[in-house]
C-alpha cells in the first residue's frame, strides 16, 4: 500500500472488525457535539439519514440540496427493494451469506471489511425504517414479506410495493425534518455546492451558489460530508435523474480526495428502450420484474424481421421458437443472473440481430406464464405501479404483449476513494453512499445501493466522524474570512462569469449529447483498448470545444438551469476522461466492467485477481497534468477469489 | 378545544353541522308539505299543530341560527379561499376532475337564499306578522287556513316556475352538500363514501323533487 | 406534430409575468411533454432567446419535482400521471397549448414556470415524522401489522409532494397533501403515540401558510398522479376533531 491511501481496515478476525473498531474509537461528549458544525452535502438516503442521526447526536448540521426539498433526492426512484441479513424465511439467510454474495456479485473488487460491516448492520436498517412508520409490504399475518432479487439464492428483499427507495427515503426525510423543526438542522434547499475548503489540510467548508437568487455563499463546519450520489449522467442518457451530477465529488477530488475505480459503472438490464434522439433521460424497470418475467428473443431471424414490420405480435410466436437466453445460459439463476450478465446477455442477442424492435435494441420481458400460473390480481398486486409506468411511457399493455427492454446505465460503483471510517484522502472530509467507492465492487446487486446509503447515513458515519471530530473539540468554529475561503470563492465566481461571458454557439446539452454518445460507444457495456485511447482524445476536444463554444443565455446573479448544467457539465467531461482512463488500464474484466480483450470462451467476463486484484485510486495532479494511479491492493481472507458462475 | 372554531377544518366543521341541521329541518318541512296532498283539514292540522307545539317554539330560533351561521361561515370561508388564489389561471378544466354542485356550492346557496328570502315573504311573513291569511275551524279549533294560502299561490304559473328552480336548486346544493356534510366529520372511508354520495343523491332527490312537485301538482290539479 | 405553445413567462418573483406564444414543429407523439420543452428551449437558445425555466428531475414520475397546468389541468390531460410521463401523444397536431405554473397564494412564482413549494416542508417539518432516534428501535417484526393496515398506509404514503393538489382545487387546498401524511401514520402502530398532537399541528401550520379550506370537490383525488383518495381527508378530518375534543 503507498503512503498516500491507508484503508484503516481494523484486525483481527473480520466478524469482529467492526465491533472491536467501534470500541476503540473515540467518542465526543455531548457538550462538544454542541460545538462541532457538520456540512452534509446531499439529502438522498445517505445524506439525510447522515445529516438526521449526527443532528440527533446533538451536532450542529447544514444540509445542502440542489432540489426544492430534501424527498426530491434521486433515491426516490429506487423501485426494488433493500436487502437485510433477517433470515425471516428461514432460506438459511445470514450475515455471512449476505457478505458472501455481494463480494461475490462484486465479481471480488470489493474490500471485504466494508462488505461484511453493511452486513453486520442490515437487519438494523429494517427495524430502524419499520419505527419511523415505512410501510414495508407485509403478509396476512402481519409480518413483513420478502421477494428475491438478482444474484443470490435466497429471499432477503424487503419492499413497498415499487416505490421502495421512495418509502425509505422518505422515512429519513421525515427523521431530517423533526431535527430541522427542532432546529439541529440547518436546511439549504435549491443550493449547489461549488467547492470545497480545505485549510491546512483539513476540510473546512464549502462554497455554494444559491439556485434561486445567483448569490455565493460561504459555509463553514469541522467536518464536511459528500453525499451527493453517482455520476450515471455522465452518459448523457441515463437512469439517473436529470439534475443528478457529479460535481461536488469532482471538486474534492480537484481538492485531494481520489477518486477510486471510476469505470466501474453498472448497466442494468431492464429499462425502456430509447426511442429516439430527442430523447431526455431512460426509465428504469425494476428488477424485481425478474421474479417473475421471463426474457426471451424469438429464435429465427424470420420472426425477427415480421415483428419489426409489426406483422406479427410477439405471442404469436410459437413457445418452440423463442430463445429464452438467461434460462439456457443459466440454468441455475435463470433470469435472476446479476445485472451485468444479464446486460450482457441482452447485448450479445441483439448484437446477433435478434433485437425485437425498429433500432434493433430491444428484448421483451415476459409475463404471460407468470400470469397463467398466478393470475392476473396476484401480478397487478405486485408489480401494477411498475405496469402502469410503462403503459404510460410506450402506449403497450404489458398485461397482454411482453414488455421491450434494454440496458442502460443506473448506478456507478466507482466514486471518491474513503477509508474503513467513510473518510476520503483529505482529513475531515467523509464520502457516503453512492458517491464513494466501497461496498460493491465491479457490480452492485440489485437492493443494495439502499442499504448502503441507509448503513452509511444511519449507523456508520455517527460513530466514525465521532473519531475523527474527537480531535477538534478544541477548534473554534471556523471563521468564512479565511484566505482560504475567499480564494475559493473567487475561483468559483471567475468560472462562472467566464461561463455567462462566453460568446459560444452551442447549447449545453448539444454537447452533454455529444458526450455522451463518446461514453456509451467506448465506456460502455464493451470496452477495448482501441476505443478507450479514442474516447480520451476525443474527450479532450471536447472540453476545449465546450470553453470555447458553449453558451449559456441569461446572467449569473439570477435563476438560470442553463448555468446550472454548463457548470455540472464542465466537470462530466473531466471525469469522462477519467473513466476512460481506468478503463484503459483495466485491462482485465470484471463485473460491469468488460473488456473485449478479456474474455472466456463463452464470452463471460474473464477476471485477471494475478495483476488487478486493486482499487484503482487516482490522484489528481494539476488541471493539465495526467492523473496519477495509486493502488489499494484487495486482500480477501475469508471468500476464494474464483471466476463467478451463474450456471 | 381552542382555536378550534377558527381552524380551516374547524370552519368547515361548523358549516357540516350546521349543514346537517338544516337538512333535518328540510325533512320535517317536507313531511308537513306532504299533508297538501290529503287536503286542507289535514294540511292545516298538521300545520296548526307545528305552530303551537312547544318544541318548536323553541328550535324555531335556533333553526333561525342555524341559517344565519351556515350563510355567515360561508361567506367567511369563500372569501379567505378565494384569497388563497390571488392570481387565477388563465384557462382551466375543472369539468374534467370535480362535479358542477361541488365547485359551486357558495354561487347555489346564495340562489338558494334569494329563493329563501322570496318564500319567506310569501308565507313566513303573512302569517306571522301581516296576518294576511283566513281563519278556519276544525272540530271547534280554530287555525290559520294556511291550505288556501299556499294552494292560492301555487295557482299564478311564475310563483310554480320559481318554486321548482328553487326546488331544483336546492338539490343541486344537497347533492354535494350531503355526502360532503359526513366527509367533514370524518364519517366517511372508501366504503362509505360510494354509499354516502348514492344516499346522498337520493336525499336531494326526494328533497328537489317532493318541494318541486307540490307546486306543480297545485298548478294542473286547480 | 405541430403545435402552438402559450407560455406563462416572468423574470423573477417581482416582476409581472405574461404569456408568450411559440410555435413548435416536427414533435413526434412518442416525445414526452418535458422533452417537448426541451426541444423548445434548444430552439430558444438557438434564437438567441431565453429558454423557460421548469422544474423537473427525476423524468419517471416519482421525485415529485415536476409541476405545470397544462390546458387547465394539474400534470395536463392525462390521468394518474405527472408532467414528465404525460407524453405528447395525448395531445393534437395543430393544438394550441396552454402552459401555466402552479397558482397559489402558498406557492409563488420563482421565474417563469417555476414556483416555491417551502410551505409543503413546513407543514411536514411541524409533524410530519415519528419521533424515534437512530438505534434503539424494536425488531422489524416485533409488531404484527394487518396487512390491510399497511396497504392502506402505504396507499396514502405514496404521495410525492409535487402540489397538484394544491394548484388544482379551487380554493388552494393542501388538504390532501397533510391528511396523506396524517393518515399514513394513523393507519400505522409506530405512527399512532403522537397521532393527536401531529394532525393538530399539521393542521394549525397548513392554515398558518395561506393555502384555502377544503370543499370537498374531490378534484385533488382526480388530479393527484398518485391517485391519493380523500378518504384519507375524512381520516384526517377524524383525527383532528378526535384531538381537539381532548383538548
Amino acid at each position: 500500500m503507498t503512503q498516500k491511501i491507508n484503508s484503516h481496515i481494523p484486525a483481527g478476525p473480520i466478524k469482529d472488525k467492526w465491533t472491536n473498531h467501534k470500541a476503540n474509537i473515540n467518542v465526543v461528549s455531548p457538550a462538544n457535539k454542541r460545538k462541532l458544525d457538520i456540512i452534509v452535502v446531499g439529502t438522498g438516503l445517505a445524506g439525510a439519514s447522515a445529516s438526521a442521526s449526527l443532528s440527533e447526536l446533538g451536532y450542529n448540521v447544514k444540509s445542502f440540496c440542489i432540489q426544492d426539498s430534501p424527498r426530491r433526492a434521486h433515491s426516490i426512484a429506487a423501485q426494488g427493494g433493500i436487502n437485510a441479513s433477517k433470515n425471516y424465511q428461514n432460506d438459511n439467510d445470514s450475515v455471512h451469506r449476505l457478505f458472501y454474495d455481494t463480494v461475490k456479485g462484486g465479481d471480488y473488487r470489493a474490500r471485504e471489511a466494508n462488505v461484511h460491516r453493511l452486513a453486520e448492520v442490515s437487519g438494523n436498517i429494517i427495524d430502524q425504517c419499520v419505527a419511523q412508520g415505512v410501510p414495508f409490504a407485509r403478509d396476512y399475518g402481519g409480518l413483513l414479506d420478502n421477494r428475491s432479487f438478482g444474484g443470490v439464492l435466497v429471499s432477503r428483499t424487503f419492499y413497498a410495493r415499487g416505490q421502495t427507495g421512495q418509502q425509505l427515503l422518505l422515512g429519513a426525510y421525515s427523521a431530517l425534518n423533526r431535527q430541522i423543526a427542532k432546529g439541529g438542522v440547518k436546511q439549504y434547499n435549491r443550493h449547489e455546492m461549488l467547492d470545497v475548503v480545505v485549510i491546512d489540510g483539513k476540510a473546512r467548508g464549502i462554497i455554494t451558489r444559491n439556485l434561486v437568487t445567483g448569490e455565493i455563499e460561504k459555509h463553514s463546519a469541522h467536518a464536511v460530508v459528500i453525499a451527493s450520489g453517482g455520476y450515471g449522467n455522465v452518459f448523457f442518457l441515463s437512469t439517473n435523474a436529470m439534475n443528478s451530477n457529479t460535481s461536488s465529488a469532482w471538486q474534492i477530488y480537484k481538492k485531494g480526495a481520489m477518486f477510486a475505480n471510476p469505470c466501474f459503472t453498472q448497466i442494468h438490464p431492464t429499462c425502456i428502450p430509447v426511442h429516439g434522439e430527442q430523447q431526455s433521460k431512460l426509465t428504469l424497470m425494476s428488477e424485481s420484474l425478474r421474479n417473475d418475467g421471463r426474457i426471451w428473443v424469438p429464435k429465427k431471424m424470420e420472426d425477427v424481421e415480421k415483428l419489426r414490420k409489426k406483422q406479427i405480435r410477439p405471442r404469436d410466436i410459437k413457445e418452440e421458437d423463442r430463445d429464452y437466453y438467461l434460462e439456457r445460459r443459466y440454468p441455475a439463476y435463470g433470469n435472476l443472473v446479476p445485472r451485468d450478465v444479464a446486460s450482457r446477455a441482452a447485448k450479445e442477442r441483439c448484437d446477433a440481430g435478434f433485437g425485437v424492435n425498429e433500432t434493433g435494441k430491444a428484448v421483451y420481458l415476459d409475463f404471460a406464464s407468470a400470469i397463467d400460473r398466478l393470475g392476473r390480481d396476484v401480478i397487478e398486486e405486485r408489480y401494477g405501479n411498475l405496469f402502469q409506468m410503462y403503459e404510460k411511457i410506450t402506449d403497450d399493455n404489458p398485461y397482454e404483449t411482453p414488455m421491450q427492454i434494454y440496458p442502460a446505465i443506473h448506478y456507478t460503483m466507482g466514486g471518491t476513494w474513503v477509508d474503513y471510517n467513510l473518510m476520503t484522502t483529505v482529513p475531515g472530509l467523509f464520502s457516503l453512499g453512492e458517491s464513494n467507492f466501497s461496498d460493491h465492487g465491479a457490480n452492485r446487486l440489485g437492493a443494495s445501493a439502499l442499504m448502503q446509503g441507509l448503513a452509511d447515513g444511519y449507523f456508520i458515519l455517527p460513530y466514525t466522524i465521532g473519531d475523527y471530530l474527537s480531535n477538534e473539540i478544541q477548534t473554534p468554529r471556523i471563521s468564512t474570512d479565511h484566505p482560504e475561503f475567499n480564494k475559493a470563492y473567487e475561483t468559483v465566481r471567475e468560472k462562472i462569469t467566464k461561463l455567462v461571458n462566453n460568446a459560444g454557439k452551442r447549447s449545453v446539452d448539444s454537447i452533454h449529447k455529444e458526450l455522451g454518445h463518446i461514453m456509451w460507444d467506448n465506456v460502455g457495456m464493451a470496452r477495448d483498448e482501441k476505443g478507450l485511447t479514442e474516447a480520451i482524445e476525443k474527450i479532450k476536444a471536447l472540453k476545449k470545444e465546450f470553453w470555447s463554444n458553449v453558451k449559456v443565455p441569461g446572467t449569473s446573479d439570477e435563476f438560470n438551469q442553463e448555468l446550472e448544467k454548463a457548470l455540472r457539465l464542465a466537470d462530466f467531461i473531466e471525469l469522462g476522461e477519467l473513466m476512460a482512463r481506468d478503463a484503459l488500464n483495466r485491462s482485465e474484466s470484471c463485473g460491469g466492467h468488460f473488456r473485449v480483450e478479456s474474455a472466456t470462451e463463452e464470452g463471460e467476463a474473464k477476471r485477471n485477481d494475478e495483476e488487478f486484484a486493486y482499487v484503482s485510486v487516482w490522484e489528481h495532479a494539476g488541471d493539465d497534468k495526467e492523473p496519477i494511479l495509486n493502488k489499494e491492493p484487495l486482500v480477501f481472507e475469508n471468500v476464494e477469489l474464483k471466476q463467478r458462475s451463474y450456471k | 378545544m381552542s382555536k378550534f372554531i377558527t381552524s380551516s377544518i374547524g370552519k368547515k366543521v361548523v358549516m357540516s353541522l350546521s349543514g346537517l341541521f338544516l337538512m333535518t329541518f328540510l325533512m320535517v318541512h317536507l313531511t308537513v308539505n306532504c299533508f297538501l296532498f290529503a287536503g286542507a283539514e289535514a294540511f292545516n292540522t298538521a300545520a296548526h299543530f307545528m305552530v303551537t307545539n312547544p318544541i318548536i317554539k323553541v328550535v324555531e330560533p335556533i333553526l333561525a341560527l342555524g341559517f344565519v351561521v351556515h350563510i355567515a361561515w360561508s361567506i367567511w370561508i369563500t372569501i379567505q379561499n378565494m384569497m388563497a388564489r390571488p392570481v387565477r389561471y388563465n384557462k382551466t378544466n375543472q369539468g374534467k376532475n370535480s362535479s358542477f354542485a361541488s365547485r359551486n356550492m357558495f354561487v347555489l346557496g346564495g340562489l338558494v337564499l334569494t329563493f329563501l328570502a322570496l318564500h319567506i315573504a310569501n308565507f313566513y311573513v303573512k302569517i306571522k306578522f301581516t296576518h294576511e291569511i283566513g281563519a278556519v275551524s276544525y272540530a271547534g279549533v280554530e287555525m290559520h287556513d294556511t291550505y288556501t294560502l299556499v294552494t292560492s299561490l301555487f295557482t299564478i304559473w311564475w310563483y310554480d316556475v320559481i318554486y321548482v328552480i328553487g326546488a331544483i336548486l336546492l338539490g343541486y346544493h344537497l347533492s354535494h352538500g350531503f355526502w360532503s356534510a359526513f366527509q367533514t366529520i370524518g364519517f366517511s372511508n372508501q366504503i362509505w363514501r360510494k354509499r354516502l354520495t348514492v344516499i346522498g343523491y337520493i336525499f336531494a332527490l326526494v328533497i328537489a323533487g317532493g318541494f318541486a312537485i307540490i307546486p306543480t301538482y297545485f298548478y294542473f290539479v286547480q | 406534430m405541430n403545435l402552438k405553445l402559450k407560455v406563462w413567462r416572468q423574470k423573477n418573483a417581482k416582476a409581472k409575468g405574461g404569456f408568450e406564444i411559440y410555435n413548435i414543429s416536427n414533435i413526434s407523439p412518442d416525445t414526452s411533454f418535458l422533452e417537448m420543452l426541451d426541444i423548445l428551449n434548444e430552439q430558444l437558445i438557438n434564437e438567441g432567446k431565453e429558454p423557460v425555466a421548469f422544474d423537473h428531475d427525476c423524468r419517471e414520475g416519482i421525485c415529485g419535482m415536476c409541476s405545470l397546468f397544462i390546458n387547465g389541468r394539474a400534470h395536463g390531460p392525462d390521468d394518474d400521471v405527472t408532467t414528465c410521463q404525460l407524453h405528447m401523444r395525448k395531445f393534437k397536431d395543430g393544438e394550441t397549448v396552454t402552459i401555466e405554473p402552479w397558482r397559489s397564494a402558498a406557492f409563488p412564482v420563482i421565474k417563469d414556470l417555476v414556483v416555491e413549494r417551502e410551505a409543503f416542508e413546513k407543514i411536514q417539518q411541524a409533524g410530519g415524522y415519528v419521533s424515534v432516534n437512530t438505534g434503539g428501535v424494536p425488531d422489524g417484526n416485533a409488531i404484527a401489522i394487518p396487512k390491510e393496515d399497511a396497504d392502506e398506509a402505504m396507499d396514502a404514503a405514496a404521495c410525492i409532494g409535487c402540489g397538484a393538489c394544491v394548484a388544482t382545487c379551487k380554493n388552494s387546498s393542501a388538504m390532501l397533501f397533510v391528511a396523506a401524511k396524517v393518515s399514513q401514520f394513523a393507519k400505522l402502530p409506530q405512527g399512532k403515540p403522537e397521532a393527536a398532537r401531529r394532525a393538530k399541528a399539521m393542521v394549525a401550520k397548513m392554515d398558518e401558510l395561506g393555502f384555502g379550506g377544503c370543499t370537498n370537490t374531490g378534484a385533488c383525488e382526480a388530479e393527484c398522479p398518485k391517485g391519493i383518495s380523500i378518504s384519507h381527508i375524512a381520516r384526517l378530518n377524524r383525527e383532528y376533531l378526535v384531538a381537539k375534543l381532548k383538548d
